[in-house]
């Protein structure tokens, strides 16, 4: 894919780096977040079965 | 003893029928009436979409489950309710259809003590000419609508293998749809299969929505914080479709769908065209259509249901501008305000009103989201109705005893970006509540520390976790109760 070019659509909104994209799929960044999403979503399920 | 009659055995009406079993069943009837003898895991539709999972993975018998539990299943479609029963009075009934290959077309009346009508949405492909599997365009909303979907795909991509370069739509099919979720999973996973199979370069792939902004959602969209700042998720949003490659088109209320074209208007009134040679597009929901009848034979299908085929509940059903709207709008045990022994759960429940702020075009088309229709809350209001009908038959309680209200709940989302055990991405999200409260929250209308969004490997980790644990809880297998809805 080609990047956008300026005054496209695809230009302004903000992209991530590709560090960004490195952690998204690193094995062990992601097992932690699995654990910390799941925490999230816990606290919401409890605040939402009071 | 008394009979609950359950009308559906989807994500409501299914964890309704379950936990009446095991609350009434020793001293109730608990009978469920549904037209597919199967049960679909929905979510799980967007990867049988693009050719990743069987539909046979997405799906359960009922008739063995509800054997095993002692629920009596008719497979059959519903046509009426006599809340006033027959001409004699007598017991409230409904009228039934069998869909059953056997009985296919044989017609019965069922008796009831007890209704819940969870009867999900009409997939109403009618609102658009030339909209949906049996027009123009294709759909993920059903595992067979899945499978078609999937193989459409499939020639696509042959065709790119060959050089062909292909114009791929999806999106809303109509200014009035909800759901832009699913669609907006299905354009990723696409767009990933189109990397995995190395020919992202031949298409060019368009979002098409009737949202005001990206990130909508029916929602309002949300905010986030993140990165110090509070951030609406319309940023996120056209931060993956840029990312991704993906052009938007907003503000569109789908006219038409020809074969290779779909035609749109926008808010400005303007009218426009896209080619395509693949398009996925979302219909807009109605209610099943079921009518209603008092006890003299007269309909009285709108004491029961809104003009959309919605039934009435508890809900706040005034008619007020955006700026009036409230949390306490929403239906909070969805009882129906004229027979208070029926129900109603899921997307089969008459909203108050959108979340997302009503527009209409310079034409007068409207154009924006209904209200956000998903399955942690179907599932929630199903469990919920059927804890106040155990205590009002068990305990004697004249009013119903829990509440669900979606401005009182909050929503746990994953929306897939791509399939794949190490490379598979989602977006991990919650919002508290599902409704925003402006009287709670007056800033965004959500607890900001309740809601939140991550894209990543972990979030599709999550949504097969999710996957696998719903259809393990949908075959009542040990211990399917601990899993929270
Ligand atoms: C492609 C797709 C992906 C989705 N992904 C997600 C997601 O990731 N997360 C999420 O939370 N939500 C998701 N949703 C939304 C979710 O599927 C719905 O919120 C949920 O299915 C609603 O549950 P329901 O029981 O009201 O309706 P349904 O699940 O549709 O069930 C309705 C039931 O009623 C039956 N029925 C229909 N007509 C009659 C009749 N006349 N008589 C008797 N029974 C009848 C049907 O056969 C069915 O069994 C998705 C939806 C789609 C289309």
């Amino acid at each position: 894919m080609t990047n956008p070019k300026p005054y496209e659509q695809g230009y302004f909104p903000p992209v991530p780096t590709s560090a960004t994209r490195f952690w998204r799929t690193n094995l062990l960044w992601q097992v932690w977040r699995l654990l910390r999403i799941n925490m999230k979503m816990v606290r919401v399920i409890r605040a939402s079965h009071r | 003893m008394a009979r609950l009659l359950i009308l559906g055995a989807g994500v409501a009406g299914h964890t309704a029928a379950s936990f009446a079993q095991r609350w009434l069943g020793k001293k109730h009837e608990v009978v469920v009436v549904s037209p597919n003898s199967m049960y679909n895991w929905i979510p799980s539709n967007i990867w049988v979409g693009v050719g990743r999972m069987k539909p046979e993975k997405v799906v359960v018998e009922l008739a063995p489950i509800y054997r095993k539990a002692g629920i009596d299943f008719r497979q059959a479609r519903c046509l009426s309710i006599h809340p006033e029963g027959g001409e004699s009075g007598g017991q409230p009934y409904v009228t039934v259809e069998c869909t059953d290959p056997a009985r296919r077309g044989e017609r019965e009346e069922i008796a009831y003590d007890y209704l819940v009508n969870a009867t999900g949405p009409k997939l109403n492909f009618g609102a658009t000419e030339g909209l949906g599997p049996e027009g123009n365009s294709l759909s993920v909303c059903t595992y067979g609508h899945a499978e078609a979907a999937a193989r459409a795909f499939e020639e696509s991509i042959q065709r790119m293998e060959r050089g062909e370069h292909q114009e791929i739509v999806i999106g809303t099919g109509h200014g009035m749809c909800t759901c832009q979720g699913a669609a907006f999973e299905y354009l990723f996973n696409v767009e990933q299969e189109l990397r995995r199979r190395g020919v992202r370069d031949k298409a060019t792939l368009h979002w098409l929505s009737n949202e005001y902004e990206a990130g909508d959602f029916g929602m309002g969209g949300m905010h986030l914080k993140r990165g110090g700042y509070v951030t609406h998720s319309k940023v996120f949003t056209e931060s993956l479709l840029a990312e991704r490659g993906v052009n938007w088109h907003l503000r569109a209320h789908t006219t038409a769908v020809e074969p290779h074209k779909v035609h749109y208007e926008t808010l400005d009134g303007e009218n426009h065209e896209l080619p395509f040679d693949f398009t996925m597009l979302i219909p807009p929901f109605a209610g099943v259509g079921l009518q209603a009848y008092d006890r003299k034979g007269a309909e009285i299908t709108e004491r029961l249901f809104n003009p959309g085929g919605f039934m009435w509940v508890d809900g706040d059903y005034q008619a007020k501008p955006f700026e009036q709207w409230e949390a306490s709008d929403w239906p909070r045990t969805y009882q129906n305000p004229h027979y208070p022994n029926i129900f109603a759960a899921g997307i089969a429940f008459a909203p108050p009103h959108p979340v997302s702020k009503p527009m209409k075009s310079v034409n007068g088309t409207p154009i924006f989201p209904t209200p956000p229709r998903t399955g942690m809350p179907s599932a929630m209001i199903g469990k919920a109705v059927v804890a106040s009908i155990r205590d009002m038959l068990n305990r004697g309680a004249t009013e119903p005893t829990h509440t669900a209200s979606m401005a009182e709940m909050g929503a746990a989302c994953v929306a897939s970006a791509g399939t794949g055990l190490f490379n598979g991405t989602a977006a991990s999200m919650t919002v508290y509540p599902i409704v925003p409260d402006f009287k709670k929250y007056p800033e965004y209308g959500r607890d900001l520390n309740l809601t939140f969004g991550e894209l990543g490997l972990a979030g599709h980790w999550i949504k097969y976790i999710l996957h696998v644990m719903f259809l393990y809880k949908a075959r009542q297998r040990f211990g399917w109760s601990m899993i929270p809805e």
